[in-house]
């Protein structure tokens, strides 16, 4: 099995058997208007300060929910700071602006090697991401 | 679980000997179509990006056609030969390069029944559409009604969605049955004394539906409106005339039929581009300039501010040649033909669903089908369908299609559209239909 090849069991996994898909309220879905995709993010902290749970609900392609079900799993267990640090990274590589071997520490996000080099799924890709940047900068202001 | 292949496309086109979805239905069709099927082998070999990749099956037409060998050699030669601006030097070449675009704006007229004046060049439908928005909306007034259809693509609703916002036009527009046709009853109903333009498609870029325009034009001059066509599916697939379309204005793109990309054409009647007022200013619009004003030069130079797209227009002058050599007509036909055979076999695909108009009910109404087909496979999203068909060598449009409103009334976010070309096949379509079956057990 080649990286690809593996990237996309990967993708294929987490689409088909979502572990952080959960039917969510109260959160604005952030939309990708373009495909009509749609996902919100929730995120509880601990009284330590680490995200201790992370859940998604919404609609799209693989590539925009199985990005969703890995960016839940990856933010569990972090502070606030290094999930901003982790999403920063993600979006920064989508866009080009970061190299592509920083997605190699971050767990499963490694199977979005191909996708960020294909314009027209970036955005997918991107869209949960982006969600979670909006919770992670209302929680910070919180705590 | 079934580990996706991200190897080479293995196409399995040139290895089908009996289509399986060939259906008795229509046995006297069949043989036509296998006949000209053949042609459109033959046919494909005058598009170098075809020849040069034996194995795409591109069906992506409606978003543009690829563009045949004459025409490619048609642009290119003007720079090699010809290159000059037009309407201003009084050198030999700078004559030549004139010649060739007025001769260019009078192929044009010729294939559309119009007078070379009338003929506006613009960059597309869309610049067309803006033209048409711009000038037309000077001579408007608040409350001033304009009919459109929900099956519009964006370039015939934003235009005039700016207007409305600028001028407060109101707009209003035809809905559409569940089947994908105009509710032709509600139009009736729409218009008014208030109305003063009906700017509707010829072929929705969606649906595939063929709207009776004729008859809708009737009905907007009976109101007193002016009548504007969105031509741009229809042009490749239709002999078009303008006097017996009822159509005061008419737009259509180039590179949608097998010409140029950068430029369109914008017809509108003589008596009616004289009262417009100009759209862009600059050179080439004006007769004279002084410092506290300008007299505008005559139709259809008025509305063609600046060096216009010269080598595009001797292009698509070629291209117009390659079709009236084809004939629309001939090519809408076989197109519709193949269009079908995709229909009914996606019907026999489960968890398909068609969008449109459906065959078995088409033939009591006024409307017509082309060969456009959109459709959606439950429970996988038109992207990954795509971009897995992109791997066996598919090239299908998935999304909305540049049609918001009608992708909201159909309740489908993301559809995926196959759009037949003059040089697509019977094998094509069948593949595809193979592909969709393969594409159920592996996604």
């Amino acid at each position: 099995m080649n990286d690809s090849q593996l990237y996309e069991t990967i993708i294929r996994s987490h689409y088909k058997h979502p572990t952080k898909r959960k039917p969510l309220e109260g959160i604005p879905y952030v939309e990708n208007p373009s495909c009509g995709d749609k996902v919100r993010i929730a995120l509880s902290v601990n009284s330590e300060g680490l995200i201790q749970e992370a859940f998604f609900d919404g609609t799209g392609c693989s590539i925009s929910m199985s990005s969703a079900d890995i960016l839940a799993q990856t933010l569990e267990g972090k502070t606030l700071q290094e999930a901003r640090s982790l999403i920063t990274t993600f979006l920064g590589v989508l866009r080009g602006e970061v190299p592509l071997e920083s997605l190699e520490d971050m767990g499963d996000a490694v199977a979005f090697s191909g996708v960020a080099r294909l314009p027209v799924r970036v955005k997918c890709a991107a869209l949960a991401w982006r969600a979670a940047l909006e919770q992670v900068e209302q929680l910070e202001k919180q705590y | 679980m079934k580990e996706p292949s991200l190897a080479a496309p293995s196409f399995p086109q040139t290895e089908k000997t009996s289509p399986p979805y060939g259906t008795p239905s229509f046995s006297s069709e069949d043989s036509s179509l296998t006949t000209r099927s053949q042609e459109a082998h033959r046919l494909r070999q005058e598009f170098p990006l075809l020849r040069a990749n034996p194995q795409l099956a591109y069906l992506d037409n409606a978003a543009t056609t690829q563009k045949p060998e004459v025409v490619l050699e048609a642009e290119t030669t003007f720079y090699a030969e010809a290159c000059a601006n037009v309407h201003r030097a009084i050198y030999s070449l700078g004559e030549a390069a004139t010649e060739q675009y007025e001769a260019a704006r009078r192929r044009v007229a010729a294939f559309i029944g119009a007078r070379p004046e009338e003929v506006i060049f613009t960059r597309g439908t869309t610049e067309g559409f803006n033209l048409l928005a711009h000038s037309l909306g000077e001579l408007l007034a608040p409350g001033d009604e304009i009919i459109l259809s929900e099956m519009e693509h964006h370039a015939n609703i934003v235009p005039w969605q700016l207007l409305a916002q600028r001028r407060g036009v109101v707009l209003r527009f035809i809905p559409l049955t569940d089947e994908g046709l105009l509710d032709l009853a509600a139009y009736e109903k729409l218009l008014s004394p208030r109305t003063r333009l009906v700017s509707v498609t010829l072929v929705s870029n969606v649906l595939g539906t063929i709207n009776p325009v004729s008859l809708i034009g009737k009905w907007a001059h009976d109101a007193g409106a002016l009548f504007a066509v969105d031509a741009a599916q229809a042009v490749p697939i239709m002999k078009l005339n303008v006097t017996t379309l009822g159509a005061d204005f008419l737009a259509f793109s180039g590179h949608k039929m097998y010409g140029p990309f950068g430029i369109g054409v914008l017809y509108g009647k003589q008596e009616l581009l004289e009262k417009l007022p100009p759209f862009l200013g600059g050179g080439d619009m004006i007769r004279e300039v002084r410092l506290d004003g300008f007299t505008p030069a005559e139709p259809p130079y008025k509305f063609e501010a600046g060096t216009p797209p010269i080598s595009q227009a001797v292009a698509l002058a070629v291209a117009i040649d390659w079709l009236d050599r084809h004939g629309p007509d001939r090519l809408g036909q076989y197109e519709a033909l193949l269009g079908k055979r995709l229909y009914e076999g996606l019907q026999t695909i489960p968890g398909i669903r068609i969008l449109g108009p459906d065959y078995s009910t088409l033939h009591r109404s006024l409307f017509k089908r082309a060969g456009i087909v959109s459709f959606t496979l439950e429970g996988i999203h038109a992207h990954d369908l795509s971009a897995y068909l992109d791997k066996k060598g598919f090239a299908l449009r998935a999304g909305h299609h540049c049609a918001h409103p009608l992708a909201r009334r159909f309740g489908v976010v993301s559809s995926l559209r196959a759009s037949i070309g003059a040089y697509n096949t019977i094998e094509e379509v069948d593949s595809l239909l193979e592909a969709l079956e393969a594409a159920r057990e592996e996604l």
